[in-house]
């Protein structure tokens, strides 16, 4: 099989260790990789790489491009873009994936637009498919159908790039499932010079202070989230959302609106555009439940959905709804859980 | 020191509560059945210019905004906050652009403007969420990018101290000028409007939006620093090649409102017992507890 025209996934890296959002989006190309019937590629630049291959082969990696420099770590922009561009340039993959993150967000646009090819950001869905055009008419076979919701999560759109390669995609860290294909899988080692794929000038930019601050919320390893939304009302009657998750040993969660609104800090937004979450117990107060917010909720073991609403939509998902307000439920749940606990 | 800066601005609708109508057959949105309103982040943006503004004085701030006439209601809130003047980027040819053909036409409307030292934008706007075009346009000016800042530390030796809040914590970077930066939500507010700069530029206007207005058009010519600049594909130069639906890579193949899978909800009334009972079946059962 020839080097061109397959999937590369560029794999993060920080501590020795491959992010999981690079593992994951492993996983869905290895998969989509084997439906077209192309070799699953990676690509990683940073410094301190030996061994990595160890961590990647196993998650069906034919070809792994290493890039090794004291200069490509931590990730700044200009060298991995004019890495990813010259590499992308010589293997002219069909279908390109990075992180969702604060650098495959920052990489992603500028490789997309040296090589003039769509990237379609944040997508919840990757699916090969075909495509007509309804204009020309024109036929593609086997195009990457990128499926994002869009417009503030209120609609969900599939996009293609129909005639540019690579076609490019982000997808958010927890949205694809990791899933190790075979703990022997072999693949190649190939390593690249990094004089040859970046240029003095692409080290311009200095990083002066770095420090590592783990967020204080941990949403996504919480066995119960206690969410609130617009419905919540106020930032007070986030303050009957905090006990309720102090009591019960949770995390609270929120979706946008209750984020926009100035009520909650952002990283506790959940959905599209904030963490997915799947615990054992959702707790969804005065959340109506947009496409953006379900999205990132949906798979939870238990939904409790609290609204004044008695049709909001988020009911339609959800396992037990109780109809009432915030202000007069909450209260009374910390009281009975209280009082039945021991 | 005095500072060239571009301000990326949008006008965006607001997207939390829209109707399915809001999108057009072609799944490109129907702007005109929406309330629009100044990007939060592209704000967030603004204040950072006009910190260095304060810090520098002499700086120029000047707006930049890619939309429809009624787009220069962005520049005019930006000038009633501090900026220093505007300029609509309006072509029919930039209809249906994806971020590509988006930050192409952006580019050129810069390379137009000639020397900025910063151009600033928001991280992302909230009618897409891509946080594509800031790099996209750094990329076409060959520049270095900044994303994901939150606070613009200072500048020194023609290089700029910027402060990144990044997932894993915080990051300072040292990037010479000039280049593109990108500002974070969680960077500072915005400072509010200014009751001068509101007598002073009410009645600033781009010449399309007063072109059925003798006296509006009269006043724009007597008080030029009311005229906010319109530009078009011609003015910039742009390839129209590569605008609008035409220079976009991305196509939407289709549009859906998506339904779940609808389970079948048991409802538990709002009363002390039926509450009681739902806690004491949910330590049961270990869901809690």
């Amino acid at each position: 099989m020839s080097e061109k025209n397959n999937l590369i996934v560029y794999c993060e890296y920080e501590d020795g260790r491959v992010a999981d959002v690079s593992l994951e989006l492993l996983t869905k190309g290895r998969q989509l990789a084997d439906r077209l019937g192309v070799k699953l590629q990676a690509v990683v630049a940073g410094s301190d790489l030996k061994d990595i291959e160890k961590q990647v082969f196993p998650y069906g990696v034919d070809t792994l491009y290493k890039i090794e420099d004291e200069r490509l770590y931590p990730y700044t922009s200009l060298p991995h873009s004019s890495i990813l561009i010259n590499l992308f340039k010589e293997l002219e993959p069909r279908i390109a994936f990075m992180g969702a993150t604060s650098i495959g967000r920052d990489l992603g646009p500028r490789v997309s637009s040296a090589l003039h090819s769509g990237l379609t950001a944040d997508c919840t869905s990757l699916e090969i498919g075909d495509h007509t055009d309804a204009k020309s008419g024109k036929e593609y076979k086997d195009l990457l159908l990128q499926i994002r919701p869009a417009f503030g999560g209120n609609i969900v759109a599939t996009i293609v790039n129909p005639e540019c390669r690579p076609q490019m995609a982000t997808v958010r860290e927890g949205v694809m499932k990791k899933e190790i294909k075979d703990e022997n899988y072999k693949g190649e080692v190939v390593d690249l010079d990094v004089a040859k794929y970046t240029n003095p000038e692409d080290f311009v930019v200095s990083i002066i202070d770095r420090h590592v601050e783990k967020s204080k919320v941990n949403l996504k390893g919480s066995p119960i989230i206690v969410a609130g939304g617009y419905g919540v009302g106020s930032k007070e009657n986030f303050e009957l959302l905090e006990k309720l998750a102090d009591t019960l040993g949770a995390e609270v969660g929120a979706s946008r609106a209750a984020v926009d609104a100035g009520w909650i800090d952002h990283d506790r937004q959940i959905g599209q555009t904030g963490v997915t979450v799947r615990p054992k117990l959702y707790i969804a107060c005065g959340i109506s439940g947009q496409i953006q917010h379900i999205a990132g909720m949906q798979d939870s073991s238990l939904i409790i959905s609290i609204n004044s609403d008695p049709d909001a939509p988020i009911n339609t998902i959800a396992d037990i709804v109780i109809t009432g307000k915030i202000e007069e439920v909450l209260p009374k749940l910390i009281q009975y859980y209280k009082k039945n606990s021991k | 020191m005095s500072l060239n800066i571009i301000v990326l601005a949008k006008q965006v609708p607001d997207t939390r509560n829209v109707g399915k109508d809001a999108m057009k057959e072609d799944g490109t949105v129907n702007r005109a059945a929406l309330p629009a309103i100044f990007n939060p982040e592209d704000l967030n943006a603004l204040e950072q210019a006009l910190r260095l503004k304060d810090a520098y004085p002499g700086s120029k701030v000047t707006l930049l905004t890619m939309g429809p006439a009624r787009a220069a209601e962005v520049i005019r809130e930006g000038l009633y906050r501090g900026a220093d003047a505007g300029i609509v980027l309006s072509d029919r040819a930039f209809a249906g652009a994806d971020t590509l053909a988006t930050s192409y036409a952006l580019s050129a409307a810069v390379r137009k403007f000639g020397e900025a030292d910063i151009i600033i934008g928001g991280r992302q706007a909230i009618d897409g969420d891509t946080a594509q075009v800031g790099p996209q346009i750094a990329e076409k000016l060959g520049l270095p990018q900044v994303t994901y800042a939150e606070e613009i530390l200072g500048i020194k030796d023609g290089k700029i101290t910027v402060k990144r809040r990044i997932e894993s914590g915080v990051e300072t970077v040292e990037a010479p000028l000039p280049l593109v930066v990108t500002v974070n939500g969680s960077a500072a507010d915005c400072r509010p409007r200014n009751a001068k700069n509101i007598q002073k530029y009410k009645r600033a206007a781009v010449p399309s939006e007063v072109a059925a207005d003798e006296a509006a058009k009269e006043l724009l010519e007597k008080r030029p620093y009311l005229k906010i600049n319109e530009w078009n594909a011609q003015t910039v130069d742009a390839d129209l090649e590569q605008c609008g639906l035409a220079g976009s890579p991305t196509k939407v193949k289709g549009i859906e409102s998506v339904v779940f899978t609808a389970k079948e909800a048991r409802r538990v009334e709002n009363t002390d017992q039926a509450l009681e009972d739902l806690v004491k079946e949910l330590i049961a059962n270990h869901t809690i507890g």
